[in-house]
């Protein structure tokens, strides 16, 4: 089939530039290569690094396995790119198609891909903030600082948050037998990703590797010395800890900020774009020039009633990468949708947890192979009747049966004989998320109603 | 429900050579039901959803004794060894044996071999010194891998020789028996009491090492148990150390004389190996997609009705996974009969897949590297003497009884 005469020169000579020079803006740059775009290519990127791996962040390089400037992404071909480093973009204009940077340069495209995936929510109060000793936990460079002050034997660390990345912070300073305390607002850790089933196996964990867990409580406010230097947190129960480092890990913010009065569908919860990974402008109405992939985006998944998730996947920022830079040089009937199914993976305390599917928008839960109090099992959660997702503890060669039944729209509870099958996992429990309008520490997994500019569901910081 | 009578020719020893028609035809209809009782899968995406599907029992136990089409390898007087069983049995023995075998708990045993297997290649090569023939199987593959499982396990030297004794004839237990009843008879006997021997010093050797506990598997094994796990008992150990080396044995035999003949029959793949040595990691993985030693998973049972490329397979049925002809499905790998030394993404089933995936992979690996990289470096213009060579009886792990090599000399 020809392609039609302006495609085919844009694969030839055209100009396309990606913004965010992480995961999805990488991949998308090789796909583009392999897939036979010969035109310029430009990567823009705020960070002074190329692309580089952000999970082994809170993983080996915490742990002091790996140095943090040893996390480089491998690279797949050569992409003969442009790279614009260390300067952020910081306006766009659609239509002169010209994104403007920080530095008071802009930079003119044929084609442009939104990659800027998101940041860590700060501390909210700016001055506790400022404190020597309060860590956030995202890029490479956070990596190194925390790093630093672990090995120097701080007396307690106070982790914020016990989403997947406080977990995996609290795992590693176990693991370097550093005291840690964990504060979370939800009833037990996980409970914003995983509900409180399994957030109470996730708690026993914490327990038994001598976490001092505080569920259920506020951090109220971080204390410092004449020096500056964190000395105490309080609590919202009256409690206090005395601490020399506190982690934040509320979770994150879309960084979206630089689209502001662009008139693109961008707001705190992502830019939305349709399965084909093209963004929306506020009208609702995709625009042809601009894609979206990885963490900023938010896209309608046809397996989850066509409502727009969030993800904060690496799995999700490579297949999306991947969907949009072929999307953004194909003719419109050989486009794909990305249809990714969710999939998520966390080292901590030294089980090897994975889910598949969105369980946070689960009703109930049963575990269908294996026992919680092992605790090695994988459970399968329900929505209306089918299943919606499925989580294992160190059981992940089961998860592919699990994705497949999700992907079939199976009935939930499951209704066949499997092996290892107990009598607790007989009957569905209700699955304990918190009610959406108290969201806890970032869930990972958004979903975010139907509309494209829909932004209803917000977040208020502990 | 159409069946078809395919399993019965792809059992029938004169098909051994060439088995991959047959599979072709299977791939026809890739659920189909044999007119024998078992169902087949043949086709790859289809056998890797049963292998990852919790409805999927190993376990034989489960099967309807009219089902069983398969003599039990296992010892009656032992309990199953891991590879027989399900979760979470399975599970927790796997656990106790990979914490003494690979990583995170153990990332040094395999590779801490590395010197040894270079050495034990060296001498068996040595070994051909004088002469302008051998039999690749007798003078190399077969007692290759018995000598590394010793080193492995912590068999002293000196133990070697009866050990290669029993585990010669314990391995000849997964044949399809032959010969007059009363051949077969005395042929179970001399399986039973090689086993008995056997068993009798492990119990031994497991014994002092609890006693003096050395930097090997055993010792590991006996010393080492998981935090909140029950330890093996002494009958569950002989056992599963049976397994390690009955599984272990044959299948890397075939491997390697798989790849003698493999390379000998695509000179270029051959000369291509010499010049570049590091072409032997992808061409392994091409060897276990093109003729892996394990062509057949038989007898895994349904624990519930299975709906599956159009065909239910009912609650209770024999299933029996042809992975070599997933190996060769068109509709995974372009090219699927061409061998390929550097094929990209490959995604065999030579090692299985999922909950029972070959533990002993990374060894077998390393194992068959060496030896081929070896065997091509020092051997100076080697020759197929026959082509087909004979084969074993055995349909599941498939490989030639002899391979006859000609050469013109040995190089240093
Ligand atoms: C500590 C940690 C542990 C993780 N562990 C796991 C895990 O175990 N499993 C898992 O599935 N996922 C994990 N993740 C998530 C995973 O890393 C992300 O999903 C992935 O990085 C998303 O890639 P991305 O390219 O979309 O976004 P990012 O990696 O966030 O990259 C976006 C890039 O754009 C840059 N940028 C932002 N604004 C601008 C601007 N205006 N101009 C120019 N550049 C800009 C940013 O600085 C950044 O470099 C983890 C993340 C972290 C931080
Ligand atoms: C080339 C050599 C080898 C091949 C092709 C091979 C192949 C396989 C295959 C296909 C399986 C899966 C069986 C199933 O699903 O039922 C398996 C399992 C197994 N293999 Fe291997 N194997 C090899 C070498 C070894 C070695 C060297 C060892 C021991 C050190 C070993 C130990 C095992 C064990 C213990 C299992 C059972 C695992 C379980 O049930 O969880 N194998 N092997």
């Amino acid at each position: 089939m020809a392609l039609d005469g302006s495609l085919e020169r844009l694969r030839r000579e055209g100009h396309i530039v990606v913004v965010g020079a992480s995961l999805a803006g990488l991949r998308a740059a090789e796909t583009l290569r392999t897939e036979g775009f010969t035109g310029a290519l430009t990567l823009i990127g705020d960070e002074p690094y190329g692309p580089y791996d952000r999970p082994p962040l809170s993983k080996q390089v915490l742990l002091g396995r790996v140095p943090p400037d040893h996390t480089d992404l491998p690279r797949h071909c050569a992409i003969d790119a442009r790279w614009r480093l260390g300067v952020a973009a910081s306006g766009l204009d659609l239509a002169a198609k010209r994104v403007a940077l920080a530095d008071g340069t802009s930079v003119e495209y044929d084609r442009l891909l939104i990659a800027t995936g998101v940041r860590s929510r700060p501390w909210p109060n700016e001055l506790e903030a400022c404190l020597d000793g309060v860590f956030v936990l995202r890029t490479r460079d956070d990596a190194a600082r925390l790093d630093h002050r672990l090995k120097a034997g701080p007396s307690r660390v106070l982790v914020i948050g016990a989403g997947f990345t406080g977990s995996e912070i609290a795992s590693v300073c176990r693991e370097r037998d550093l005291p840690v305390t964990v504060a979370e607002r939800g009833a037990t850790p996980l409970v914003g990703a995983l509900g409180s089933v399994i957030g109470e196996v996730a708690a026993r964990l914490q327990h038994q590797h001598g976490v001092d867990l505080r569920c259920g409580v506020m951090v109220t406010g971080l204390e410092g010395d004449s020096a500056g230097r964190l000395r105490r947190a309080h609590f919202s129960d009256g409690g206090t800890v005395e601490a020399e480092v506190a982690v934040v890990a509320l979770g994150a913010t879309r960084n979206t900020e630089w689209l502001a009065g662009s008139g693109l569908a961008a707001g705190p919860r992502g830019i939305a774009c349709d399965a084909g990974c093209r963004a929306f402008d506020i009208r609702g109405i995709v625009a042809d020039d601009v894609f979206v992939a990885g963490d900023v985006a938010r896209s309608p998944h046809p397996l989850f009633g066509y409502q727009f998730l969030s993800l904060e996947h690496w799995g999700n920022a490579v297949a999306q990468a991947e969907v949009a830079a072929h999307n953004m040089i194909s003719p419109g009937e050989r486009r794909r949708p990305h249809l990714w199914t969710p999939y998520f993976w966390s080292a901590q305390f030294g089980v090897n947890i994975k889910s598949v599917g969105v369980p946070n928008m689960a009703d109930h839960i049963l575990i269908s192979q294996g026992s919680l109090d092992e605790p090695r099992f994988t459970a399968a959660y329900g929505y209306q009747g089918r299943v919606i997702a499925a989580v294992s503890f160190d059981q992940a060669k089961w998860l592919e049966f699990y994705q497949r039944q999700i992907e079939q729209a199976a009935p939930f509870p499951l209704p066949f004989t499997t092996v290892d099958r107990r009598p607790e996992g007989m009957r569905p429990v209700p699955a304990g998320f918190p009610d959406p309008s108290v969201p806890t520490h970032g869930p990972e997994v958004t979903v975010s109603g139907h509309s494209p500019t829909d932004q209803r569901v917000t977040f208020t910081p502990a | 429900m159409t069946s078809v009578a395919l399993l019965g020719q792809i059992l029938d020893h004169a098909n051994r050579a060439d088995p991959y028609p047959l599979y072709a035809e299977l791939r026809g209809t890739p659920v189909v039901r044999d007119e024998s009782g078992p169902y087949l899968v043949s086709t790859y995406w289809e056998i890797r959803s049963l292998l990852h599907d919790p409805r999927v029992s190993s376990d034989v136990r489960n099967l309807a004794p009219e089902a069983r089409t398969v003599p039990s390898t296992d010892d009656p007087e032992l309990p199953p060894s891991f590879i027989r069983i399900d979760p979470p049995d399975h599970d927790r023995v796997r656990r106790l044996i990979m914490r003494t075998y690979g990583p995170p708990h153990t990332p040094r045993r395999v590779y801490d071999l590395r010197g040894e297997i270079g050495g034990i290649v060296s001498a068996l090569i040595d070994g051909f010194q004088g002469r302008d023939r051998i039999d690749l199987v007798e003078d190399f593959s077969y007692p290759f891998p018995v000598t590394v499982i010793c080193r492995l396990l912590g068999v002293p030297q000196e133990d070697e020789q009866r050990f290669h004794g029993w585990a010669d004839t314990v391995a000849t237990a997964i044949e399809p028996p032959v010969g007059t009843p009363e051949e077969q008879q005395a042929h179970w006997r001399a399986v039973r009491e090689a086993r008995r021997q056997l068993a009798t010093y492990l119990s031994g050797l497991i014994d002092q090492r609890r006693r003096a506990p050395r930097d090997d598997m055993i010792s590991a094994l006996t010393m080492d148990r998981g935090a909140d796990e029950s330890p093996m008992s002494l009958p569950e150990m002989l056992s599963n150390l049976t397994l390690l080396l009955i599984a272990g044995h044959e299948t890397t035999v075939n491997l390697i004389t798989n790849g003698m003949l493999t390379l000998l029959r695509h000179p270029d793949a051959l000369k291509q190996l010499r010049e570049d040595p590091d072409l032997i990691f992808p061409l392994v993985e091409e060897l276990l997609r093109f003729e892996p030693p394990v062509q057949l998973l038989p007898e895994r049972t349904t624990l519930d009705d299975i709906e599956i490329a159009g065909t239910t397979i009912p609650k209770g049925a024999s299933l029996w996974l042809v992975p070599a002809s997933g190996n060769r499905d068109p509709q995974r790998f372009p090219e699927p009969d061409r061998f390929i030394p550097d094929r990209p993404d490959n995604q065999h089933f030579g090692f299985g897949s999922g909950i029972h995936n070959c533990i002993g992979s990374p060894l077998a690996r390393l194992e068959a590297q060496t030896a081929l990289t070896e065997l091509v470096r020092r051997l100076d213009n080697p020759r197929l003497v026959e082509d087909p060579p004979p084969y074993r009886r055995n349909a599941v792990l498939r490989g030639p009884q002899h391979l006859s090599i000609a050469y013109d000399g040995l190089r240093r």
